[in-house]
């Protein structure tokens, strides 16, 4: 079965199929991260502005707390991915 | 206890502190000296890596900022932390895949050149000295203040602590010491923020306290502001003044900076493996984030205390901490028109109506000038706090300065002892002599950085916020490209940093520097992108020429390791 593999014994095709998937994670993350400060902290921030939530006008919200959270947020959902990918692919490193 | 014995105190704990812990551990080794013998645990580098990157701006200079510009300060706040999503999530998992020792070290491999290998350390000198030199300006205002000593003396004493731990400790001595750093200075940051959050809005947590009401009325801390900013002719606080185009670039420029800069990059090699470099991103943002979702809120809170216990006062009856900030010359007073009365507003407002009203008063012009560097600084005592805070304060201010001082200079001598003599000049240097090399230039970098603390190029946040845009436009491209596209050659590696860098500096320089201060306007900038923004264009630049170039030029012919 065995058929092509690197100098390592690891198999070029599932390693091809682990960036793949490594790029659709680190894509989508990315689409989150450019929407929660781009998006709503600056360009869409006038409209967003309209509504509060208590003293915070939304748009400034974000540009100002909001945003943060949400990166603490992405980083460690990548972390998770990519420790469930590494096992599933078997390259991770003991 | 007064202010000062309290300052000598607390200072002195700590320095002592950093000084122990450096001889602990010093470096008996090249890979100790530039890595910390790579074995660092995440949670402890993730501490290190925001305090390596929490500089004097962050701590002195951001939350004052802000206070000023109101929404307009966000480009700071996502800018410097939104970098880290680009660190966590495109670089450092794949660098310390890749395993190289620096930036310099990946690009010369990556890019098999000796010249992209030069280009890149000179990148990395380049931009490590910009941001240097507004560490040692912090320096110089924090000891200037409170140890009431001559910025001059106050920069040298600095200069001897970095020299020792950062000399003799290299990366290991600078890691642990970096820990300790990051517990004085966000205990010195929260203490006093959560005292003003619960005196101003009931709140415990700045965070919310900043969108709270205002302590015993109805009405909201930022409408108040709101409010007062309408009143004194100014832009409203949570609208702003800029652009949005200026906004989104500047923003880009701050984020993609921090993903490129090389003191930071360099700490995601000392930790064992690819996994503990993705989690120590995450622990380091977390670190950053406490400090950076408190600034706004301090910001809001000193410009509300800011305005109401000074304008419209009497000048007789100034609080005691704008007399204390009046010695050293960063809070000024002029009464122009001579009532004794101080008057607060903006003379340069674009409503007629307003400076009408203005004149009406019998108002000639502003009358208190704040230096926005002392926001955090003055905080404690606007608020009056007891002595030992403010003594605290300034222990953290330094803690903020002098890690990212050390951090900087471990980049400048590992780039010319590892890069330039070990990797170009003489490859057969032995470890010893490397080593000593290390040192010599660790020892050189902090002599000029001590010359610009003494002589500062300008205000402390923009002149980092220039190392940022120089750092987007050389190195940031150069290592994405090279992870994610494999095509990518020598040469169009190469002449993109070089142009991206040549571009970015001829702006900055043009706007700052050759033409009049007047001249430096949105009509006149390029797509009315300011000179701090404009390592974005740079960035844009870079990727174009890299692309464009390596499609001209044969395909590299040896296939580098895969990620």
């Amino acid at each position: 079965m065995a058929s092509n593999l690197n100098k390592n014994g690891q198999d070029i095709e599932r390693l091809k199929e682990y960036w793949r998937k490594n790029i659709t994670y680190v894509g989508i993350l990315l689409f989150i991260w450019f929407i929660s400060s781009y998006g709503a902290g600056i360009l869409f921030a006038d409209s967003l502005n309209e509504i509060r939530i208590g003293g915070f006008k939304l748009g400034f919200w974000f540009a100002q707390q909001g945003s943060m959270y949400i990166f603490v947020g992405i980083i460690f959902v990548y972390v998770w991915l990519m420790s469930k990918l590494d096992k599933e692919y078997d390259v991770d490193e003991k | 206890m007064s202010i000062l014995i309290w300052t000598y105190i607390i200072v002195g704990l700590t320095f002592a502190l950093y000084i122990g812990i450096a001889i602990w551990s010093r470096a008996g080794s090249t890979k100790e000296f530039y890595v910390a013998g790579g074995g660092v645990s995440p949670l402890a580098n993730g501490m290190a890596t925001a305090a390596d990157w929490m500089s004097a701006a962050s701590f002195i200079s951001m939350a004052g900022i802000i206070a000023a510009i109101g929404y307009d300060g966000s480009v700071y706040l996502m800018g410097w932390t939104g970098g880290y999503v680009l660190l966590a999530l495109l670089l450092a998992p794949y660098l310390r895949k890749f395993g190289k020792f620096t930036v310099p070290d990946f690009v010369g491999e990556r890019y098999y050149s000796q010249t992209a290998r030069l280009v890149a350390v000179f990148c990395a000198l380049f931009v490590s000295f910009t941001y240097v030199a507004g560490q040692m300006r912090g320096v110089g205002v924090v000891f200037s203040r409170f140890l009431e000593v001559q910025i001059e003396w106050g920069v040298v004493i600095g200069m001897c602590i970095v020299f020792f731990y950062a000399v003799l400790g290299g990366m290991k001595g600078i890691t642990y010491t970096q820990v300790a750093q990051y517990c004085v200075l966000i205990f010195a940051y929260m203490v006093p923020a959560i005292f003003i959050s619960l005196q101003m809005t009931d709140s415990l947590f700045p965070q919310l306290g900043f969108g709270a009401k205002v302590a015993g009325t109805d009405l909201y801390l930022l409408d108040k502001l709101d409010g007062l900013h309408k009143e004194l002719g100014f832009a409203a606080y949570t609208d702003g003044a800029k652009s949005m185009i200026d906004v989104f670039a500047i923003t880009v420029a701050l984020m993609v900076g921090t993903a490129g800069l090389p003191h930071v990059i360099v700490r995601f090699f000392t930790v064992p493996r690819v996994k503990d470099a993705r989690i120590s991103a995450g622990y380091a943002l977390i670190f950053i984030a406490i400090l950076y979702t408190t600034a706004p809120a301090i910001a809001a809170f000193a410009r509300t205390n800011m305005i109401e216990s000074v304008s419209g006062k009497k000048i007789s009856e100034m609080p005691s901490w704008v007399q204390n900030w009046e010695k050293t010359k960063l809070i000024t007073i002029e009464d122009k028109n001579g009532d004794g009365i101080v008057q607060f507003y903006n003379e340069k407002s674009k409503d007629a109506a307003f400076l009408a009203s203005a004149e009406a008063k019998g108002w000639k012009g502003n009358e208190l000038t704040v230096d926005r560097d002392i926001m955090v600084l003055a905080n404690p005592e606007i608020a009056q706090l007891p002595n030992w805070v403010i003594a605290l304060v300034a222990a953290g201010g330094l803690a903020a300065a002098l890690s990212t001082a050390a951090g900087l200079l471990l980049v400048i001598s590992t780039s010319i002892a590892h890069d330039l003599f070990k990797k170009i000049v003489m490859p057969d240097i032995s470890e010893k002599g490397e080593l000593v090399a290390a040192r010599v230039a660790a020892a050189v970098a902090v002599v000029i950085a001590g010359y610009f603390g003494i002589n500062p190029p300008g205000f402390v946040a923009e002149v980092v916020a220039f190392a940022f845009g120089l750092a987007a436009a050389s190195f940031f491209p150069a290592i994405v490209l090279g992870i994610f596209y494999k095509r990518l050659n020598r040469e169009g590696a190469i002449a993109g940093m070089v142009i991206g860098l040549l571009f970015t500096i001829g702006y900055i320089y043009y706007f700052k520097f050759a033409i009049p201060k007047e001249e430096n306007i949105a009509a006149n900038w390029l797509f009315g992108i300011s000179p701090e923004g404009i390592g974005t264009i740079g960035m844009i630049v870079n990727v174009v020429v890299a692309l464009v170039v390596s499609s001209l030029t044969p395909p590299h012919r040896k296939r580098y390791r895969t990620l």
